[in-house]
């Protein structure tokens, strides 16, 4: 196991945790990223756009501030100056995953921080089925790729 | 203000996605990995997120109200249904297969690829797709 890995995990998940948290002090909101981006894009709704779109900016320029600090503070595997990895496949897989993530987090109501983080905190059942589920097909998925097809990387 | 505070929500979870390793689609992937070389690392950040909320979330909701906002937006349904779980299992195929769940995709704009677009684009096209679904039931 690589300990600064672990590490520099619980120290990333505690910031998203923060975040969650600070988004329901200041504008009692859940930080459910396919809720608050899917409204911005797609509902545009009167006077809740515009911190939609503040957290979206906010969400890419993290990652880019990072890149511009420079040294090690990203936690790409097995490169550890970088910030950001690369994709694991080309176009064509990713619309085929891209289609999969918009439709299921969509009809479902929520991905990995609105189900996983925000629903899990709040002990909701929805939110502990509907993240049992996608880990678990996930996980599936995982395996039928890299161990039963030999597909993925 | 409200923006303001919107903004660095999103900062904040950026950098952390970014410092747990998040925006890395390979660990992601070795994490989902569990019969192969497993990694651990988004244990810990899914628990140190949730371990935060869990907390942070008793002490916030405690208040009347938001600081900028009049009430807590909060869920209140609790009951199962096969949108959910399907939905759910759906999401857990494109996660599988790529890596990215929205956050993440997202947050790895500022190293664009052609790949990346492809996965931003489609799931946009998702989520319209999903709203047009529903409006049908």
């Amino acid at each position: 196991m690589d300990a600064a890995a672990s590490l520099y995990g619980l120290v990333g998940g505690v910031m998203i945790g923060l975040s969650a948290v600070w988004l329901m002090a200041t504008l009692g909101r859940i930080a459910g990223v396919s809720g608050i981006l899917s409204g911005l894009l797609l509902d545009r709704p009167q006077g809740d756009s515009a911190w939609r779109l503040a957290f979206l900016l906010g969400l890419v320029s993290g990652p880019l501030l990072l890149m511009l600090l420079g040294g090690e503070l990203g936690n790409v595997t097995g490169a550890p100056s970088e910030v950001i990895g690369d994709p694991v496949g080309g176009v064509g897989l990713m619309l085929i995953a891209g289609l999969l993530v918009g439709i299921g987090t969509g009809v479902g109501s929520g991905c990995t921080s609105g189900h996983g983080v925000c629903g899990l905190a709040r002990l909701s059942p929805r939110s502990l089925v509907a993240t049992l589920t996608f880990l678990g097909v996930a996980m599936v998925t995982v395996y039928v790729m890299r161990h039963v097809l030999g597909g993925g990387s | 203000m409200k923006t303001l505070m919107g903004y660095l929500a999103g900062l904040l979870f950026g950098l952390g996605l970014a410092v747990g390793g998040m925006t890395d689609p390979t660990r992601v992937l070795n994490f989902l990995d569990v019969f192969g070389h497993w990694d651990p690392t988004l244990m810990f950040v899914l628990g140190g997120a949730v371990a935060t909320t869990f907390i942070g979330y008793r002490l916030v909701l405690r208040r009347s109200h938001p600081l900028f906002a009049q009430v807590f937006q909060l869920p209140t349904r609790r009951d199962l249904d096969g949108r959910l779980i399907g939905g759910a299992a759906l999401f857990g195929v494109g996660w599988g297969l790529s890596g990215y769940c929205p956050g993440p995709a997202f947050a790895s704009i500022a190293g664009l690829t052609a790949p990346l677009v492809a996965m931003l684009v489609a799931m946009i096209i998702g989520w319209w797709l999903a709203r047009r679904f529903s409006r049908g039931h």
